[in-house]
């Protein structure tokens, strides 16, 4: 399973009135990092699809949300809760670490 | 139990698996879970690997290097190396899921790791502005003003391919020349974007929710003055990753692994290195892919005579039950 993509147009539907935390992964196709990552979120995703949901957002493709959350590195993964940032993690992660970041949502 | 564990896959671990696989001693290769293909995955176009005329993508040239150990049978896993057990014939690799791979020999190229300046707010501000890798964050710098420290190749390059984005980019490095070779030098000093500040130590980087500006100091007169800046780009060049076999194999002054003459042998029999974590001069790929083979090879070598010890012991012993 890969995680459904948002876009600028659809992101206040899509994640800002989400119904429970939900994170977006900001990532380019020219980033490694976020190519290393991806079936990481993918696994995570998967196995708690009770507690958190995972969008991808193309930084290129939607810069106007990439500059409005001041993404400057990816991948960045945001948790997004009631409209709000909630939290960030910035940078490619093996899973443990990345289940470790995301204890609370996936508890 | 295995014949050959890979630890690593940049250049030289790709190199020894495809030279362990075509020796049919079906190498296992710990790629790791995010950082597999090595520094080339965060590189752009890679103009100096031979057989490539046109250049070629560098996480491209990993994903070829990939395919062709696989192709001969390397099976590779994405995980992390948590655990090394060297001594003994037998040596044990302890993986983050918690599996555990034996093998005869095992070939240590897990290359090299960024190095920071050491400030406080550098890692708070990761991401925010701070990086260390301008192929990565670049593209979120356009028409703004951006910093990178250092001054040697990676620096120089990293300058400018930045120029892509940023309006300025400043240059600091703590002397009043560059390490760079001569052709990224020229190539810098041409650009009108690049403004050189010599002589110059980073001290501080403002900023709360993101970098603001950095404070720097003067190597001549210690002076301070300011850059408005909105990123810096760390490139002070990088350390070996060698903490998983602290206290086991013999580290250079350096802080690279120890190796034997123009071989991959490290202090252990049984254990080769090769790459960017036995090199502190070269580090290049087409050198840790060199380097990959003489490890392949050596690994080859102390198989073949570790196995024909233990077949001459076990037909010594035969006999005497024979006759028994």
């Amino acid at each position: 399973m890969s995680a459904k993509s948002v876009t600028d147009a659809d992101f206040q539907t899509e994640v800002l009135e989400h119904d429970k935390p939900i994170m977006v992964d900001f990532w380019a196709e020219w980033c490694g990092p976020c190519r290393a990552v991806s079936p990481i979120l993918d696994a995570i995703a998967a196995e708690n699809s009770d507690k958190l949901s995972i969008v991808k957002l193309n930084v290129d493709d939607n810069p106007a949300t990439a500059e409005k959350y001041g993404i400057t590195s990816i991948p960045a993964m945001f948790v997004f809760e009631k409209g709000q940032v909630v939290k960030r993690v910035i940078g490619a992660k093996p899973k443990p670490a990345l289940e470790a970041d995301l204890a609370e949502f996936l508890a | 139990m295995r014949q050959v564990i890979i630890v690593g896959s940049g250049p030289a671990g790709y190199t020894a698996a495809i030279y362990a696989a075509r020796a049919n001693l079906q190498p296992l290769l710990i790629a790791s879970s995010v950082e597999f293909g090595g520094e080339l995955m965060k590189t752009t176009e890679v103009e100096n690997f031979p057989g490539f005329p046109e250049g070629i993508m560098g996480p491209d040239l990993m994903m070829k290097m990939q395919e062709q150990a696989e192709r001969f049978g390397t099976e590779i896993v994405y995980d992390d190396v948590t655990k090394l057990e060297l001594d003994g014939d037998v040596k044990r690799v302890t993986l983050g899921s918690g599996e555990v791979h034996e093998a005869l020999t095992v070939i240590y190229a897990t290359g090299s790791a960024y190095r920071k300046l050491g400030l406080e707010d550098e890692t708070r501000l990761s991401g925010y502005g701070v990086s260390w890798c301008a192929t990565c964050d670049g593209a979120f710098f356009k028409q703004k003003k951006v910093a990178v420290v250092g001054g040697g190749d990676s620096a120089v390059e990293e300058a400018t391919f930045l120029t892509r984005f940023a309006d300025k980019v400043y240059l600091v490095h703590r002397r009043d020349s560059l390490r760079a070779s001569a052709a990224m030098q020229d190539r810098a000093k041409a650009d009108p974007k690049i403004e050189f500040v010599w002589n110059s130590e980073v001290a501080h980087i403002y900023g709360d929710e993101k970098v603001t500006g950095i404070g720097l100091v003067s190597t001549v007169d210690g002076s301070e003055t300011t850059l408005d800046v909105s990123g810096m780009f760390v490139a002070i060049g990088s350390d070996p990753r060698t903490h998983l076999v602290h206290g086991q194999l013999d580290l250079t002054p350096e802080g690279t692994i120890a190796v034997q003459g123009r071989s991959s042998q490290t202090s252990l029999p049984g254990v080769f290195a090769a790459g960017d974590v036995i090199d502190p001069t070269y580090k290049q790929a087409a050198t840790a892919a060199g380097s990959g083979v003489v490890a392949a090879l050596d690994a080859e070598h102390y198989l073949a005579a570790y196995a024909q010890a233990h077949t001459t012991s076990a037909s010594v012993a035969e006999p005497a039950t024979a006759s028994a």
